[in-house]
């Protein structure tokens, strides 16, 4: 079951791509020439995101190095157990929903201390895939119009965002730990 | 955020001066600016392949073909909107976006339909039940490849970075249907009111 579910992962991919390429030819997409205008903006989006990475990145690890992550992680180190999560991505579960840029510092941070394969990284990479900074999207949706009175919807995708992390939680302990 | 960055530092050289280890906090500093930008220039080149495909999908029209599929189940959600409502074609165009995960594509699209029903339902500065659920549909963040956080994993050395494509894509879908569920009852029970003053 696990093995037929990890090949769909594997398979969906590759899949896509064929499926996006012919589909780009037989509209008659120059497919050559707008790949190479879409890989332009790969350099602007990683050069945007490098001062969040080190602002967080360099955070977190002088917090871990000052042992204080040690002293939070020992009095949680029950609760964690039991539901197998790692220590090391609880301050994502905290920012997911404040930033995107700091959720993919601390993503990055958590892949280089641990391994990229570790189940850390895995239930991290989940986490951060699987959903979007509620406050950003709030920001700039609601502030272009002019809501002020946003009613239930920043509640609602609180409770949201929180539903996401226990799913992941449980998700990838049933895809990676059993 | 700002409060959270100001906090884990000054907090690690409280707790490192108690536990003696503020040589330790120093030289991880100074080791982890050096680590952050490796991590931004390896993704460089993952990043740009993907969203060159992704290009290709946009130019193709699959964002509109995708669009068209979706806007059946849209009608049924959005029980607000009048059905011929120019909303509707925005709300589908930004969710197929942010499937295919062109957030930037995605962004004007959202804005569009806010607009939309913002002159169509007249609300003033309130968010109405329709908007509430385009922005949770929204904060749900429902797509179909993670594309960055592949990238990432793929440039740590990760053996295989696509095993967690589907597990990904289960907790999005079920966190979205759990955003679209939580918005239609709560809009039944938070009542919605346009002061007209």
């Amino acid at each position: 079951m696990i093995n037929c579910l990890n090949l769909l992962s594997l398979l969906l991919i590759p899949f896509l791509i064929t499926f996006i390429l012919i589909f780009g030819l037989f509209k008659k997409v120059p497919v050559y020439n707008v790949f190479v205008e879409g890989a332009k903006e790969g350099l602007f989006i990683s050069i945007r995101i490098l001062p969040y990475l080190i602002a967080i990145i360099v955070s977190i690890s002088m917090f871990r190095a000052s042992g204080a992550i040690d002293l939070i992680a020992n009095f949680l180190s029950t609760p964690l157990k039991f539901f197998h999560i790692p220590y090391e991505t609880l301050p994502l579960m905290v920012t997911r929903s404040l930033s995107g840029s700091a959720t993919l510092g601390i993503l990055s941070d958590i892949v280089s201390q641990t391994g990229a394969d570790s189940y850390a990284s895995k239930l991290a990479a989940i986490i951060v895939g699987s959903s979007e900074t509620t406050f950003y999207v709030i920001a700039v949706y609601f502030g272009s119009i002019g809501i002020k009175k946003i009613r239930y919807a920043l509640l609602c995708g609180i409770l949201a965002d929180i539903a996401g992390i226990v799913l992941a939680i449980f998700v990838s302990r049933y895809f990676f730990l059993i | 955020m700002n409060y959270i960055f100001a906090f884990l530092i000054l907090f690690s050289f409280v707790v490192a001066s108690y536990t003696g280890k503020l040589d330790d906090v120093v030289s991880a500093m100074l080791e982890s600016s050096d680590r952050a930008v490796q991590v931004a220039i390896s993704l460089i080149g993952i990043m740009s392949f993907w969203l060159g495909i992704v290009k290709i999908a946009q130019k193709a029209g699959l964002i509109e073909i995708f669009a068209k599929i979706i806007s059946p189940i849209l009608k049924l959600l959005f029980s607000d909107l009048k059905k011929d409502s120019s909303a509707f074609s925005n709300i589908a165009l930004n969710i197929s976006a942010n499937a295919l995960g062109l957030s930037n594509a995605a962004t004007p699209f959202g804005i569009k339909a806010m607009k939309d029903m913002k002159e169509e339902e007249k609300t003033g500065d309130v968010a109405s039940n329709s908007m509430c659920m385009f922005l949770s549909m929204n904060t749900a963040g429902f797509q179909l490849v993670p594309a960055t956080v592949i990238a990432i994993l793929a440039s740590a050395g990760s053996k295989n970075p696509t095993e967690i494509v589907l597990p990904t894509f289960i907790v999005t879908f079920l966190a979205f249907c759990f955003a679209i569920i939580t918005a239609k009852l709560f809009s039944k029970f938070w009542k919605f009111e346009v002061k007209n003053d």
